[in-house]
């Protein structure tokens, strides 16, 4: 890349980011918005100070049981998709089951997870992220190998290849494009789903445990403060993914022009 | 001597909502080791289950493949295939994608000789300089070209074209046309090729196979002597006028648009 490009691929957002910032400033500034209406940029600062011991560990929290969730996701969603993808009777088997299942606000299920296992924090926060997040791989995936071109079977299965070789060899690097724009909304959401079980059933854990306490002691621009936070590790979490997208599954992309 | 590729009596339908539904019947074709075989017939007439039929992927409701003396019953490594659409693999550079079949074939090339064949035959079809390309940044043709490579690279006794040039513009076309043929020379092969070209039959192959309508049967055969085109110029001669005037008549009866002349007459 030249100095040019990195120049634009970096500062074209970090401009929108503080054109962004500068806005709301201004908005709230000029309607003369109180911190419970709506915090502005320059009250998260002094927030962050006064709480940053919180928001790491808090955070840190959040995160890794965001990614525990999102793995399992992955894992269990890969698997479906392979049984769905390879096998038409279990897709039609399956999928309204699945459909059904990612129909339900997953807030409801909040507090019947938190009862079926009572006091396992962190296997909760892990379970609610992984449910909420598990439905579009497993539909993309199932898609990609559903939707694998005959010939392409064909070319190993004439020479003798198991499904198992043509799996490996064809059919998994195939559904890499797929699977990677699936698990880019699987990571946001599964943010969704931590911090769902971190608000909605508290117990003093994550970024959304901060939330909550925030609540009860009116600390709005603390508030703010967290989700912007989660904003933030949002952030990371998707481009980690897209930089595993471009080592595994690069070749997808077209040359620009 | 006995044929390489026998086809005997195959009969075969697909199981449809309708019923099944009977794409070949009674199907006879015989290719000597060597020999280039061409199938024309009718569009939907079962030309590509032919094929699926003698790479093993399928198995005749009816009658007998034999490859090399010994019935088809499945895959078996010794086949090379090439359809219209080249299927290379994305994510894997052109030398790459033509080793694939190395993979999976018990072959006695080590990784270097392996290569070394992989470069040999690229340079064979005029892809020197292009091994570590992506499929994307090369032509329709030049892409078809690898995967005619690919078909190669294990030494398959035979090779099984479904279509490999239908896709290509004209031009394109008669040019894979030559390389076939140097590729012949240098790689012998014994080959079966399904086409809709009657123009690409002739040139390419040294018998012609016309299949009738559905359930196809074997309706004629045409033989392309020994002397016949060779170079695009023959293509253009009186006597390749005249046998393309016999196949475009046999397709035309295959099609239900002519009636077959009497015995007696012919």
């Amino acid at each position: 890349m030249t100095g040019a490009k990195i120049l634009r691929s970096v500062g074209v957002p970090i401009i929108a980011l503080i054109v962004f910032l500068l806005a709301w400033e201004w908005l709230v500034w000029y309607r003369g918005w109180p911190t419970f209406k709506m915090a502005a940029p320059s009250d998260l600062p002094p927030a962050y100070m006064r709480h940053w011991e919180l928001f790491l560990t808090m955070g840190w929290q959040t995160l890794w049981r965001t990614v525990a969730g999102l793995l399992l996701a992955v894992l269990f969603g890969t698997l479906l998709g392979m049984i769905m993808g390879f096998s038409r009777i279990m897709r039609d088997a399956l999928y309204p089951l699945l459909v059904g299942f990612n129909a339900i606000p997953k807030a409801t299920v909040v507090p019947i997870v938190a009862l079926i296992f009572v006091g396992q924090h962190d296997f909760n926060t892990v379970l609610l992220a992984f449910m909420i997040s598990f439905f579009p791989i497993a539909v993309s995936v199932s898609i990609g190998l559903s939707t694998l071109e005959p010939e392409y079977r064909d070319i190993l299965r004439a020479l003798g290849a198991s499904q198992l070789t043509i799996f490996w060899k064809i059919a998994l690097p195939k559904t890499l494009p797929e699977f990677f724009g699936a698990l880019k909304v699987a990571a946001t959401l599964a943010f969704i789903g931590t911090n769902l079980m971190e608000i909605v059933s508290p117990h003093g854990r994550g970024l959304g445990a901060l939330f909550d306490s925030g609540r009860t002691n009116s600390d709005f621009p603390l508030m703010f403060a967290v989700l912007i936070a989660l904003a933030f590790l949002g952030i990371v979490l998707y481009y980690i993914v897209v930089a595993l997208e471009r080592v595994f599954a690069g070749w997808a992309e077209r040359a620009p022009g | 001597m006995k044929p390489l590729i026998e086809i005997k009596g195959v009969r075969h339908a697909y199981q449809t909502d309708a019923g099944p539904l009977p794409v070949l019947d009674g199907l006879e074709i015989a290719v000597p080791e060597g020999g280039f075989s061409a199938v024309v017939g009718p569009s939907g007439c079962g030309k590509s289950t032919l094929t699926r039929l003698i790479a093993g992927l399928m198995k005749p409701d009816a009658g007998e493949v034999w490859l090399h003396g010994k019935r088809v019953r499945g895959p078996r490594a010794t086949v090379g295939m090439a359809f219209q659409n080249p299927v290379l693999l994305e994510w894997r550079s052109i030398l790459k994608n033509v080793l694939l079949p190395l993979e999976i074939v018990p072959t006695k090339l080590n990784r270097k000789q392996a290569e070394e064949r992989a470069r040999f035959l690229l340079s064979l079809v005029g892809l020197e300089g292009f091994e570590d390309k992506r499929p994307s940044e090369l032509s329709g043709g030049m892409r078809q070209r690898a995967s005619l490579c690919r078909a190669l690279i294990h030494q398959p006794d035979v090779l099984i074209l479904d279509e490999p040039f239908g896709a290509l513009d004209a031009f394109t076309r008669e040019d894979l046309w030559m390389t076939m043929h140097e590729l012949k020379a240098r790689e012998p092969f014994t080959g079966v090729l399904i086409t809709h070209d009657l123009r690409e039959s002739i040139f390419l192959a040294d018998q012609v196979v016309v299949l009738s309508g559905r359930p196809a049967r074997t309706q004629y055969l045409l033989d392309v002597p020994k002397s016949g085109p060779r170079s695009l110029d023959d293509l253009y001669t009186p006597e390749a006028a005249e046998q393309l005037n016999i196949l475009r008549h046999q397709i035309q009866i295959a099609q239900g648009r002519a009636a077959p002349e009497p015995e007696a007459a012919a």
